[in-house]
């Protein structure tokens, strides 16, 4: 973990109420994909987690959904902010189990962390397929930049307006063959690949925060090997340690 | 050059801020943020008899300078907590070392008193009495006088080191609590612990909080935490560890103008885990600022 102050480059809107931020400074904490970062906001006591989407070099690429007061307020930022920002947090997904055809799933803005995670297991050789799920075609994002890495990508929305109708595990029998799940989302899509998938795999949660460092055990969750910190222990648990 | 070193009962530290309980882990976490020897002293997280999973999930809710937590007492238990966590910190850490005791029967007060009180590694036990007594329908046991005069009478019987009383704030008359703690034969009184709040989700028409009602702490509690330093030093004669919303060097000074030996700094250590560090640092030109050549100076000056 680290304390950097990273200074906003751009921050712009992919749908009516998802941003996407990138921010420029010292990134070096940051590890792996599937980390997060904990960010202040003026005005606001607790730090709000938002995932790593990409980092290269010294940028930070987020993308954040508009839900409440902290990411209101970071979204009516310009550009030039400097914002106080803790990096390197959580464990993050962990690439050498993938095997070669690994599926990625992100739904809503489980979406973002998949982008890091695609271009690390393509750097290592593997040959990712990735499904993104929506509630609808207005709310989709980022299908054109992972089609851009040059994978296979399936999108579905629960009404159909947009790709495949129903929801991501309704695309998986388009798949074909896949070694391995990595995924972040709403729990109960979590809790439905759980069961749909055959494969082992890493599953990324959310848990209301105080530090995002392990300090306070307000994320705590039970699993097969023992209490965990969401925040510190996690936020990606693999599939087999997992209760629900 | 300014003092900043102060005394709790004969224990040395070399200066007056102590990370507080609950928002410090076992200390050693922190260590890989900064070098934790700064540290006048350090209070570890809660333990109990038992390991303890604690409330449900979500237990925490923001608030405006503030945060309500309802952990529930999270710990690997007294047993773990000796073997492991505080020889792990010590390997980090050459400071004095506050065990922070919780229990929900008196029993389990004394036995976990009793074993701390064995491990030559801790300084000072730090008895925390907000906890619900499951022999009285759950009551916390800090809300009466005559229930905070057993406990403190019961651990003092097992123990050496010395012992503090750790207050909740959440009571009608913070000197009859004080005053119990005195006649029970404490060493010394710490000082607040969360005030009970509750904060609701719009959208769900429900608490945020799973357990629904939790603490409340920070920044915004800091008045309130003053206010009773300020009446337990008026109404005792034990050395107090001033907690609740310390943020920088000048709460510092100011809660020991009010009568605090040492302060503790909850809440604020989650959001900058810089806190503690930050404090120490600017404390001798906050002191320079105030024509404070030692900080034993002004403990308690508020009230000549
Ligand atoms: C590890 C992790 C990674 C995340 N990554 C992303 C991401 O990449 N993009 C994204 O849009 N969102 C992400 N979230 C959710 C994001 O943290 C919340 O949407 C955000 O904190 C809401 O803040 P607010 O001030 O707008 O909402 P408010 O409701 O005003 O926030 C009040 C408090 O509740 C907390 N809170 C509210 N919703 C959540 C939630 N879902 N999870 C955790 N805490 C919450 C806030 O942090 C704050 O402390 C992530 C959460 C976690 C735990
Ligand atoms: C997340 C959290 C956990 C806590 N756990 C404990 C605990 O285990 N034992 C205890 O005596 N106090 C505990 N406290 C109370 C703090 O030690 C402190 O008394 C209180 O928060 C007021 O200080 P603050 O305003 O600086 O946070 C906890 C507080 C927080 C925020
Ligand atoms: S949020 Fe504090 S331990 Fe996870």
């Amino acid at each position: 973990m680290k304390q950097s102050y990273l200074k906003v480059l751009t921050n712009e809107k992919l749908t009516a109420n998802v941003c996407k931020m990138t921010l420029m400074g010292d990134v070096s904490a940051i590890e792996r994909p599937g980390q997060f970062v904990n960010i202040a906001i003026d005005g606001l006591f607790l730090r709000r987690p938002i995932s790593v989407c990409d980092v290269e070099d010294n940028v930070l690429t987020i993308i954040y959904k508009v839900v409440g007061k902290g990411t209101e307020k970071m979204s009516y930022m310009k550009g030039g902010e400097i914002l106080d920002i803790l990096t390197g947090l959580g464990n993050g997904y962990f690439t050498d189990l993938s095997g070669e055809k690994p599926l990625l799933v992100g739904g809503g803005v489980g979406v973002p962390p998949m982008y890091k995670l695609c271009k690390e297991l393509i750097k290592e050789g593997k040959e990712p397929t990735v499904i993104l799920g929506f509630n609808t075609k207005s709310e989709v994002f980022y299908e054109n930049e992972f089609k851009a890495l040059g994978v296979t990508v399936f999108v579905t929305t629960v009404d159909g307006s947009y790709g495949i109708k129903g929801f991501v595990t309704d695309a998986i029998k388009e798949v074909g063959e896949y070694t391995y799940l990595y995924t972040c989302g709403p729990e109960p899509m979590l809790k439905a690949l759980y069961n749909a998938v055959t494969t082992s795999g890493q599953f990324s949660f959310e848990e209301r925060m105080g530090c995002g460092f392990g300090a306070c055990m307000g994320c705590s969750c039970k699993t097969k090997y023992g209490n965990k910190r969401i925040c510190k222990d996690g936020p990606v648990l693999v599939k087999e340690e997992i209760i629900w | 050059m300014v003092n900043t070193s102060v005394s709790l009962c004969g224990v040395k530290l070399k200066n007056p801020v102590v990370p507080a309980s609950g928002t410090f882990g076992f200390g050693y976490e922190f260590s890989d943020i900064y070098d934790i020897n700064i540290l006048g002293a350090i209070s570890i997280k809660g333990t109990t008899k038992e390991p303890r999973f604690g409330n449900p999930t979500p237990r925490i809710a923001e608030c405006t300078s503030g945060l309500i937590n309802s952990v529930g007492l999270q710990n690997p238990g007294i047993h773990a907590v000796i073997e492991k966590e505080i020889p792990r910190l010590r390997e980090v850490y050459s400071n004095p070392i506050i065990s922070n005791i919780s229990g929900f029967s008196i029993d389990e007060y004394v036995y976990c008193c009793e074993k701390i009180n064995e491990v030559k590694d801790v300084d000072i036990i730090e008895v925390n009495v907000s906890c619900p007594n499951v022999h009285n329908g759950g009551m916390s046991f800090g809300t009466l006088p005559e229930n905070v005069e057993a406990v403190t009478k019961a651990v003092k019987k097992v123990t050496t080191k010395p012992v503090f009383i750790k207050l909740t704030p959440n009571v009608t008359d913070i000197t009859s609590i004080a005053k119990a703690c005195e006649q029970g034969g404490a060493d010394g009184i710490s000082l607040i612990n969360t005030c009970q709040g509750l904060r609701l989700d719009l959208n769900k028409r429900k608490p945020i909080i799973a357990n629904k009602i939790g603490g409340f702490s920070g920044r915004a509690v800091f008045p309130i935490a003053l206010r009773m330093v300020w009446q337990v030093y008026e109404a005792v004669k034990l050395p107090i560890m001033g907690i609740g919303g310390v943020a920088t060097a000048e709460d510092v000074v100011e809660m020991m103008m009010a009568g605090a030996t040492a302060v503790q700094v909850g809440a604020e250590n989650l959001v900058n885990p810089y806190a503690c560090s930050d404090i120490i640092n600017s404390l001798p030109s906050v002191m320079e600022k105030y024509k404070i050549k030692d900080l034993n100076e002004i403990i308690g000056v508020a009230h000549q």
